[in-house]
Order: structure tokens, then C-alpha cells, then sequence
């Protein structure tokens, strides 16, 4: 996509300096074609998830057990929809259409996070969800609100501050099941056993075998390694489980006073390579639903493509304000 | 470096969302795939329309729409403007420093090059 030899005009200069001033890349500044690729492969893998994720979730829209949780798991799912596009958007100013993104995912050449490859099989699993899923998806998230990337970093500002209430709403949820019968007690702690350890997993394997992570923190793409973040979710969520009155499913867990960090027991990666290789539980089914999803809507994005050929330049309406930029 | 409005830019300066050195939609556009617009928000009355984002969508009545979905679903705006991507022309990054030097060496435009006595109100 580069045209022009960095060093005969300096400009990797003035990116390394630019990066080094902590200070943002935008689309059109030179920039090195792998600082770029790393780009594209790690929104396009954010927005993807953001999508997909809308699956386990909308499973129970129609089940919600008040019209008040109804609601509040619609604005959710829909505010996932609008950050796969926030996203989606972000990869587009690199150069890589929408489209052509949505074509590697459907065609299995991109991925998306293995954790939305488990299914929603109660009511808790939506609380555990929004407390776990999007708890982990955050404490990801701030740092990145600060990635060298303008467009990528703005777009993760505008989503950590919808996420907060996704996180609140699952912790509600689980909080109100867990002091209610004995039944929703067992229901919540069920859901909590089943999607602590792939939460975990959110954050990408070891330090010392994730194949991207050096690069990118240099590139300050990512600002703390999966390690790190991983301890600071642990550590945040120990006292939360106990607010609520749930344990979290890990004998190993205790707080070593010597790291000032809870330690926690090993997680089965086997498991997260197998998901991630398309062995989970619901692997076929997401990639299926989005597939059919997306055939089925082409007759939408066609006959909006012909009306809108058929009417160019269609005001929307005589409004003040066109008039105003008119002036 | 034109902008939606002639006389101000934008807070956030709207960028054309393909880099300089791609060739313009072809690659990647699909047969179906709508054109690109930049979505502006004014979040309150009193203050400029700033560039919250873009989006795709058929024609400009349905990017309106879009635009209300996706930016300001928590009544972050009062106003919207639409503008096709490819209507916005922009400065060059590759002559950044010579496009904007001639602002570079004149201080006196600004109030705080003047020395005025202790002592003397309102200036
Ligand atoms: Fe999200
Ligand atoms: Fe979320």
C-alpha cells in the first residue's frame, strides 16, 4: 500500500517520532505496512466479535423475565451492534472496506473472540455476560482508548463509556438472582462456574506465547500485556463475587500478600485452542446464523441501493440546518 | 481544505477514510456495498457540529437515520449533518509543515506577545 521508500523522505522518522511524542497516527500519516496490517487484523477481530456477540445474548430477548430486563437487553444487543460498526469504520480509514472484513468472516479468515463461542443456556448466563464478558471486554478496553491509532482509540472511547452499563446491568441481574429463591441462587452461581474460565481466556494466551504482543506494545497499539490484564481483571472481580454472594470456580484462588495480586490456578488453553479452531460448543451455529443473516438481508441492500439510484440527491428534508451549511 | 462549512472547521477535522494511497473504492467495494458518509453531531445548542464518526448507507435521508442510530442513541445530539466521504477535500499530511509554516513565525497575532504595564484594566 506504501508507494514511497520511507527513508528517502523520512517519514519513518517522523512516525517513530510521532509514536515515541505519544502522540496519534491518522489515516492518511505514512506509516510502516505491518503497523498497519496489525491494525486492520486486530479491529477487524474486535469488530467481528462485536457482532457475533450479539447472538448469545439475543437468544433471550424473547425470554427476558420483565419487560424492564427486556428492554434494558435490547439497548445492550443493539449497542454491540453500533460498536461493531464504530469498529468496522475504524478498519475502513486503514484502507480495508467493511465489506471485504464481513467476507473474511463469513469465509472463516478472520476471527472472532472464542468466548462467544459458548452458549446462553439460563437466564444467569445474560448477568454473567454483562458482569464477566463485558467486565473482561473493559479492563481490555481503557488502555486502548489510548492506542497510537487516532480513529481506533476514538472509537474505543465511545465504547468504554456505553460498556460500563453493560457490565452494571449483568451485576445487577446476577445480584437480584443471587439473593433471590434457592433455585435463582444455584442458577446464578451456575452461570458464574460456567463462564468464569473462558473469561479469562478473553485475554489471550501467555505473555510468552502471544505472537503479537511485543510489536504492538512498541507500536503502543496495545499498552499492557495479556498477562497483566488478566491479573488486574482477577483482582477486580474477587470482591465483586463476593458482594454478590457467589464464588468464583477456582480452588487455587488467594491472595498472595508478597505480589499484593490474588493468585489464581491454571487455565486449560487446550480448551482455548480447541474453540478457537472452530471446536466449540456453538463455533458452526454463530458463523452459520451470521452467514444467513447476511444473505437474507441482501434483498434489503439492494432495493434500498435502487431507490436510492432512482431518487439522486434526495434532500432529506429542506431543513435549517443544510441551509445553514449552505451559508 | 474544505470542510461542511465554509467559514469553520469542524472540532475534530473530518479525514477522507481512505488513505491518500489507496485507489478509491474499487478494490473493495462489493456490488451492494453503500457509499461512505461523514456524520457530524452538534451536542447541544450553542456549539459547532463536531465529527463523531462515519457510516454506510444508500442515500442521505437513510444515513440521517443511520446516523441517529448509531451516534446518538443516548441523546448525544441536537442536530446532524451527513456528508458523502468523498465530498471532503482535505490538506495533504505530506505537506503538513510547509501548509501551515506561514501561521508558524508571526507570535504578534496573539494578545500575549504585547508587554503592558502593571497596573492598566481591561486589555
Ligand atoms: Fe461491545
Ligand atoms: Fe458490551
Amino acid at each position: 500500500m506504501t508507494t514511497i521508500a520511507p527513508e528517502d523522505t523520512g517519514q519513518e522518522a517522523l512516525f517513530d517520532a510521532t509514536i515515541a511524542a505519544d502522540e496519534r497516527i491518522e489515516p492518511r500519516d505514512w506509516m510502516p505496512d505491518d503497523y498497519r496490517a496489525s491494525l486492520v487484523r486486530q479491529i477487524a477481530q474486535h469488530a467481528h466479535s462485536e457482532i457475533i456477540g450479539m447472538q448469545p445474548e439475543a437468544n433471550w430477548i424473547t425470554r427476558a423475565p420483565s419487560l424492564r430486563r427486556k428492554a434494558i437487553l435490547m439497548a445492550k444487543v443493539q449497542d454491540e451492534a453500533g460498536h461493531g460498526l464504530y469498529l468496522y469504520s475504524a478498519a475502513e480509514t486503514l484502507g480495508t472496506g467493511r465489506d471485504e472484513l464481513l467476507d473474511k468472516l463469513h469465509t472463516g479468515r478472520q476471527k472472532y473472540s472464542s468466548i462467544f463461542n459458548y452458549p446462553t443456556l439460563t437466564w444467569a448466563d445474560v448477568g454473567a455476560i454483562g458482569w464477566l464478558v463485558d467486565g473482561a471486554a473493559i479492563t481490555n478496553q481503557v488502555p486502548l482508548c489510548r492506542c497510537s491509532y487516532g480513529p481506533y482509540a476514538r472509537a474505543m472511547v465511545r465504547i468504554c463509556k456505553e460498556e460500563s452499563f453493560h457490565q452494571r446491568q449483568g451485576y445487577e441481574l446476577l445480584l437480584t438472582l443471587s439473593r433471590g429463591t434457592e433455585t435463582q441462587h444455584a442458577m446464578a452461581q451456575d452461570a458464574i462456574d460456567r463462564w468464569w474460565w473462558p473469561s479469562l481466556m478473553m485475554f489471550g494466551p501467555p505473555d510468552d506465547e502471544s505472537a503479537h504482543s511485543a510489536q504492538s506494545m512498541a507500536w503502543k497499539i496495545k499498552r499492557h500485556s495479556n498477562d497483566e490484564l488478566r491479573q488486574r481483571f482477577v483482582d477486580i472481580c474477587v470482591p465483586q463475587a463476593e458482594t454478590l454472594g457467589l464464588t468464583l470456580p477456582d480452588p487455587d484462588l488467594r491472595w498472595n500478600e508478597e505480589r499484593g495480586h490474588w493468585d489464581f490456578g491454571p487455565i486449560d488453553w487446550t480448551e482455548f485452542r480447541e474453540v478457537l479452531k472452530g471446536n466449540g460448543p456453538c463455533n458452526d451455529e454463530r458463523i452459520g446464523r451470521r452467514r444467513r443473516a447476511h444473505q437474507e438481508g441482501a434483498w434489503v441492500r439492494e432495493a434500498a441501493a435502487a431507490h436510492a439510484a432512482k431518487h439522486p440527491a434526495h434532500p432529506p428534508h429542506a431543513g435549517t440546518d443544510q441551509e445553514e451549511a449552505a451559508r | 481544505m474544505t470542510t461542511p462549512r465554509p467559514t469553520h472547521a469542524p472540532a475534530a477535522p473530518a479525514e477522507p477514510t481512505r488513505p491518500h494511497t489507496t485507489t478509491e473504492p474499487t478494490a473493495t467495494t462489493g456490488p451492494t456495498d453503500w457509499p461512505l458518509w461523514e456524520v457530524f453531531v452538534r451536542s447541544r445548542r450553542g456549539l459547532s457540529h463536531t465529527h463523531a464518526g462515519s457510516l454506510h448507507a444508500p442515500d442521505a435521508q437513510m444515513a440521517l437515520r443511520n446516523a441517529r442510530d448509531l451516534y446518538t442513541r443516548r441523546s448525544e445530539g441536537v442536530s446532524l449533518w451527513v456528508v458523502p466521504s468523498t465530498q471532503i477535500t482535505a490538506s495533504s499530511p505530506d505537506e503538513k509543515d510547509t501548509f501551515f509554516e506561514p501561521a508558524g513565525d508571526k507570535p504578534y497575532r496573539h494578545p500575549t506577545f504585547y508587554e503592558i504595564p502593571e497596573g492598566v484594566h481591561h486589555l
